[in-house]
């Protein structure tokens, strides 16, 4: 089991949402995040007053997947995630210890 | 035009002792104009609605997220001060009698309404209308300055200092103006509070940002408006508001009121269309902070030249606030580097103050305007102006400075570092905006 975390533009949700289901995810995490990388925030003007911005908006995902789908989920998520211009985003995969369903106590692959 | 409040007032003094006994023949020269009171009530309740809740909004969106509440609370308590006072001293020292120094200040004949009830009347609307209508400019007007000073103001020190200022120079300046005191001798023309209103709060605000201090970061980390939307609804609103202000001016139902109504709207239309495109040329996107607070300067700008000037006065007058109020923006804050947080002397003080000269101009018929009376000409009027402009600058700024200078020594004018980081709304107010 792996988590596959990725943080990406904001805009890009729902296409990554929607490339993910049909590869067979059956759930996500959606978190609104700010930070920066490369890009280096941006700035914005407001009554002739420039003020920087030193976080920009991302949304962070999270899916829980087993090893099988890993590969395919990432790519997944590389395609639909990308637009060529900088800030489109990272993605990590971390190794998952355990999973428990709340409701029904199954663990693990049972679980996801 | 000048109002017809000092002829009223004489009549009224004597009409006070006996309305209550029996109805006077003095009561036949005073019949209420019903068109007139209407509209005024009308009137009223827009110039009400500017403040609350269209100034409040139009400032709550410019400030960072953690200070929306309390500038909200600023204006809201404000108005609520603004208009016991008002009910209390401010409205017998700007329209009452003055006796030996009527020239300087009204007296307190009327504090509490004194001889005021039902019958009194006002040139020919209720005394009590015209009493309501210029109670909400005296609660625009402080309420105006909570731009100067937001997200590191003590909460006592801004009702403090809106209290006295309000007695201490909007009652004088308003006496002076409108309450038959020696700038309304000299006939200066301030249709709708260009001097009363925009130049008292401009320039107090620069005096109350100064000594106050600029907010942490400022100029270069200081943080964005948190909601730009917000400021747009509060700026909607001061729109619609402003025709009660300039229209309900005419203290009348008529052409004058039509007119001001008019150039009003084209000024706030011009202004707006000139800051957008000078951004848009500036920086490559037309912003919609920019183009309301464009609308803002317009409205200032018009305000004292309203039932003076025709179209083509308020278009240039327009034009004109759009560039040198988005001009003196730049020049108070980064130049001089005043943080005046929300611009109040840029857009209010200037465009005001531009505006009281400009209608020196445009008044005259040969541009359009109603003419001056008999004898005057654009020269000696822009004399009258600029006096004007002058003393009432002057005097809001020594003023102000005196009333910050006890209020500092006795409670502080600014909060902690601390608190100003955490934000007013849970340090001052115990409350916060958002909760997510």
């Amino acid at each position: 089991m792996k988590l596959v975390m990725a943080v990406i533009k904001p805009h890009k949700l729902d296409d990554v949402r929607e490339a993910l289901t049909e590869l067979g995810v059956q759930g996500l995490t959606v978190t609104e995040v700010k930070g920066f990388g490369r890009q280096k925030g941006h700035t914005e003007v407001y009554r002739g007053a420039e003020y920087a911005i030193h976080f920009v908006p991302k949304v962070k995902i999270e899916v829980a997947v087993d090893d099988t789908l890993v590969e395919r989920v990432v790519e997944t998520i590389e395609h639909k995630a990308k637009t060529g211009q900088i800030g489109d985003g990272k993605i990590f995969v971390y190794d998952i210890g355990k999973a428990v369903r709340i409701r029904t106590g199954e663990t693990d692959m049972q679980a996801l | 035009m000048v109002r017809k409040t000092g002829l009223g007032f004489c009549l009224l003094s004597v009409l006070a002792f006996g309305w209550s006994v029996l109805p006077t023949p003095a009561f036949a020269q005073t019949a209420l104009d019903g068109a007139n009171t209407g509209w005024i009530l009308t009137a009223t309740a827009l110039v009400l609605f500017m403040t609350l809740p269209g100034l409040a909004l139009f400032y709550a969106g410019l400030v960072r997220a953690e200070n929306i509440l309390s500038v909200l609370m600023h204006c809201f308590a404000i108005a609520c001060l603004a208009s016991v006072l008002w009910l209390a001293v401010v409205y017998s020292l700007a329209f009452g009698d003055g006796g030996a120094v009527h020239q300087w200040i009204g007296g307190l004949d009327k504090a509490f309404l004194n001889g005021v009830g039902w019958e009194s009347a006002s040139g020919d609307i209720p005394e009590t209308v015209f009493f309501m209508f210029q109670m909400t400019f005296a609660i625009i007007t402080p309420a105006l300055i909570v731009g100067a000073y937001p997200e590191r103001i003590k909460f006592i020190a801004v009702m403090l200092f809106s209290g006295l200022w309000l007695i201490l120079v909007y009652a004088p300046v308003a006496h002076w103006v409108w309450g038959g005191g020696w700038l309304a001798e000299m006939g200066v023309m301030d249709f709708a509070g260009g001097l009363v209103v925009h130049a008292t709060a401009g320039s107090s605000a620069v005096v109350i940002a100064i000594l106050l201090g600029a907010r942490r970061g400022f100029p270069r980390e200081i943080k964005p408006p948190h909601n730009p939307g917000l400021t747009m609804i509060g700026a909607s609103m001061l729109w619609v508001g402003w025709f009660g202000f300039n229209a309900g001016s005419a203290l009348a139902a008529d052409g004058s009121a039509g007119m001001a109504m008019l150039v009003t709207h084209i000024s706030a239309a011009t202004a707006s269309l000139v800051w957008m495109l000078i951004e848009w040329v500036k920086y490559g996107k037309p912003s919609l902070v920019g183009i309301v607070t464009g609308m803002v300067a317009g409205l200032a700008t018009i305000t004292p030249a309203s039932g003076f000037v025709g179209p083509i006065g308020g278009l240039v007058i327009g034009f004109a606030a759009g560039f040198v109020c988005y001009w003196a923006v730049g020049l108070v804050k980064y130049r001089f580097n005043v943080d005046d947080s929300l611009d109040v002397f840029a857009v209010h003080g200037v465009g005001g103050i531009l505006g009281i000269l400009l209608t020196a101009v445009f008044a005259a018929a040969a541009f359009g305007g109603v003419g001056f009376p008999e004898g005057i000409t654009i020269a000696k009027q822009l004399w009258v102006q600029a006096v004007g402009v002058v003393a009432v600058v002057a005097w809001s700024v020594i003023v102000s400075l005196g009333i910050l200078k006890v209020i500092g020594t006795l409670f502080g004018l600014r909060v902690s570092a601390d608190d100003e980081m955490q934000g007013l709304d849970i340090t001052a107010h115990g409350e916060s905006g958002y909760n997510l």
